[in-house]
């Protein structure tokens, strides 16, 4: 077996009928796909990712692309996946990392379930005449107010209450750092979120300073590598987010490899240049729910009890019970990571094989929460796969308070979800690092189109709303009963505690 | 609360707070308060437990801290002094970017845990994970030194700094496993001999000459100093130095779909 002896996964056809020798797709290709073969635009498709950079700027729509051109003889159990992980790892001997998130064939169940919409005997609501409260508080609710009599009809409240995140639409922009993708690809969220009216995360990237103009509408996160954590970061930001995994790789920390620690890299981690940033799998100083509670509550001391505090973690087997532990560590926020979460890279094993859905996990851990009377206590925000606005309302009627999109705000920039971001080469300018390809990416521009769809996600989500004849955020969250599952088994309905369609 | 000394509010005077029945919060309040009025020195007297001293404290206050104080002592500190007449529980030093911690006693386990910046001195004994991950950025190096003995995974993961193990007191300073596995950036010094299967994976042993107890002669003098010992006799006497076999530990782990 020699290198190169496993077929091509592109094929890059140039139509030279429609070429006119521009030359763009040489110069969009970070790759090196093409180059310029006499009178002729020669290619390389070995060197291709299916990125899409050289199809979208071509002026002629001269380049085509074929996936899988050469077959296997097919099998139903040695896939080609399968097959090419053995060549490689026979010649390597190591793990696989693969980007993107859950690249697994399990069935989505947000695409099994269906919502519920008014007919006859109620009336449906229309947004454009009512209002739809769509404006979500993420953290503490007080079990009861207490009132004192000031005289008169006026009434002051005696019960103090803890900071909440005030958002006008339950979506949020989720942690991607600095580091895994480019101070444009942040700038342009940021500017979103502001736009927006709503928050975004830091990832473990530290707060450059070019962000510090919308640090109130940042969710600064430390992980267990503590990268840019220190106390004027605490303070800068709206919230602060404990991470304690990911749904792309439960259980494993972070590896920012040393070529992507660029001299601005280095200033926002707090590392020298050129070092991998390694975070290790666990904190190191959190070994049980106890110190879990430690860390919450050094962080709350530290700014003073003035931030709310979110833990994110990866939802796995036992989340409900997790989820209950930590809403009694004075956290605020529970973020529940499901496994098609997308990441910059995993080891592929962990991607594909390990952790749970979102939607069952959401769907027990509120369920878990409120048996315990503490739903109040923390909010609960949905992550990892959600695609669309339908997704948003499902997770919200399955328990959640508000959900983070990844990928799909990526997208919004033009991420073609080739899944090679740990090339560093993003020809879109997103995970990259370098600086002709990162300034392809307009802040301008791009925070816009974030702007746009998240815009968009909210606009179907309120007539989403007002066809089940509800006003109210508030009213569709955990309201299973919206819900329907179409061709799920009676465990997975009886987890999320849905009933099947016809029911 | 009981002031003495100088009354608060005096530029460079000293507050006492009696930290008796107090809980963290309200003791940090007025810990954070005394450093505003611009004291230059606060004592706390019977701490007893309370968690997240000096937690996120800025400044060049000094804090005289009687008792034992609780976790997380000195966390996300950024420049003040902590001088602990006692023991101190888990992680102290924590995520700490800069100032220093004496602790005239032992503490427990993950000591200078994340530290960026500063330095960590305790007289005797710290528990495991001692100096785990921490790491240096720009003039920012910390520095863990301990008088006693560390127990295991001492310095793992570590990305920079300095770590200094003296062992007094008699036995091997460390005769635990996990040294400095997966270290990427930094030093341990450990004084006398450390056996081979004590080091972590990506740990090395390297040379100690002449130029390497030069480098750590000033941060050995500091220890003896606080502690009132015979700082050239703790120089003296071999050292087993330890740093990163690669900056790279994990290069060779993985390849790519």
């Amino acid at each position: 077996m020699t290198i190169g002896s496993t077929p091509p996964r592109y094929r890059i056809s140039v139509d030279r009928d429609q070429c006119m020798l521009c030359e763009r797709c040489i110069t969009e290709c970070p790759y090196g796909v093409f180059r310029r073969n006499g009178e002729r635009i020669a290619v390389n498709s070995r060197q291709c990712t299916a990125c899409h950079r050289c199809i979208a700027m071509c002026p002629r729509d001269a380049i085509d692309l074929e996936e899988q051109p050469v077959d296997y003889r097919s099998h139903p159990v040695w896939t080609r996946g399968t097959r090419e992980a053995i060549y490689n790892q026979a010649r390597t001997g190591r793990i696989i990392l693969a980007g993107m998130g859950n690249a697994g064939d399990y069935p989505v169940i947000f695409d099994r379930l269906v919502l519920d919409a008014c007919q006859v005997t109620n009336p449906s609501i229309d947004p454009l005449r009512e209002p739809m409260e769509l404006r979500t508080y993420l953290g503490k609710k007080p079990s009861r107010l207490e009132i004192r009599n000031v005289g008169g009809d006026d009434v002051e409240l005696v019960t103090e209450l803890t900071p909440n995140l005030q958002l006008e639409t339950p979506m949020m922009i989720a942690h991607m750092s600095y580091g895994a993708i480019s101070l444009n690809a942040q700038l342009s969220l940021a500017r979103a979120a502001a736009a927006i009216g709503t928050f975004m995360g830091t990832g473990e990237g530290g707060l450059h300073q070019a962000i510090y103009p919308y640090q109130d509408r940042m969710i600064v996160q430390v992980a267990s590598g503590r990268f840019g954590v220190d106390i004027n970061y605490l303070e800068r930001g709206a919230a602060i987010e404990i991470k304690i995994g990911q749904g792309a790789k439960p259980g494993l920390g972070g590896h920012l490899p040393g070529e992507k620690v660029c001299e601005d890299v280095s200033c926002t981690r707090m590392i020298p240049l050129g070092t991998d940033a390694l975070s290790p799998s666990p904190h190191h100083d959190i070994y049980s729910i106890e110190d879990l509670k430690q860390l919450v509550r050094s962080l709350k001391e530290a700014t003073e009890w003035k931030k709310p505090v979110f833990v994110k973690i990866a939802a796995v087997h036992n989340t409900a019970a997790i989820a209950a532990g930590i809403a009694r560590s004075s956290a605020d926020a529970v973020v529940v990571d499901g496994f098609r979460g997308g990441t910059g890279a995993a080891p592929r094993v962990f991607r594909d094989h390990v952790g749970i859905p979102i939607e069952a996990a959401i769907a027990s851990a509120d369920a878990k929460l409120r048996q315990q009377g503490i739903r109040n206590q923390v909010s609960l925000i949905a992550s990892g796969g959600i695609r669309e606005s339908a997704d948003v309302a499902k997770a919200i009627a399955l328990g959640a308070d508000a959900v983070y999109i990844g990928t799909a705000a990526l997208v919004a920039m033009g991420c073609r979800v080739c899944g090679t971001c740990y090339r560093g080469l993003c020809p879109w300018g997103i995970a990259t690092q370098r600086e002709d390809l990162t300034a392809r990416l307009d802040p301008d521009v791009e925070s816009e189109h974030v702007a746009n769809l998240i815009h968009a996600w909210t606009l179907e989500l309120s007539e989403l709303m007002g066809a089940a004849g509800i006003n109210s955020i508030e009213s569709l969250r955990g309201n299973r009963d919206r819900l329907r599952g179409y061709l799920l088994d009676e465990g997975i309905l009886k987890v999320l505690d849905v009933k099947p369609v016809g029911a | 609360m009981t002031m003495g000394g100088t009354m608060g509010g005096t530029m460079g005077g000293t507050i006492r707070i009696d930290a008796a029945e107090m809980d963290y919060t309200t003791l940090n309040r007025k810990i954070r308060s005394a450093a505003a009025s611009g004291v230059s020195e606060v004592i706390l007297d019977h701490v007893l437990g309370q968690r997240f001293i000096a937690d996120g404290l800025r400044g060049t206050v000094r804090l005289i801290i009687n008792g034992v104080p609780g976790g997380d002592l000195g966390m996300f500190m950024s420049g003040p002094t902590c001088i602990v007449h006692g023991n101190a529980d888990h992680a102290p030093g924590n995520t700490m970017d800069g100032g220093m911690i004496v602790i005239h006693g032992s503490a427990g386990d993950a000591v200078a845990h994340s530290m960026r910046g500063g330095k960590v001195l305790v007289r005797d004994d710290i528990g495991y994970r001692g100096g785990i991950h921490m790491k240096e950025y720009q003039e920012k190096s910390p520095v863990l030194m301990v008088g006693g003995n560390a127990r295991a995974y001492l310095g793992e993961y570590m990305a920079g700094g300095l770590i200094i193990v003296f062992g007094i007191g008699g036995g091997a300073a460390v005769t635990e496993r996990g040294i400095g596995s997966g270290i990427h950036g930094g030093e341990i010094y450990i004084r006398g001999p450390v056996e081979d299967r004590l080091l972590g994976v990506g740990a090395k042993k390297k040379p100690f000459g002449a130029a390497e107890r030069k480098r750590i002669a000033p941060f050995v003098q500091e220890f003896a100093s606080h502690f009132d010992m015979d700082g050239k006799a703790l120089l003296d006497g071999d050292y087993t130095r330890i740093g990163p076999a690669s900056a790279r530990p994990f290069a060779s782990k993985y390849t790519w779909e």
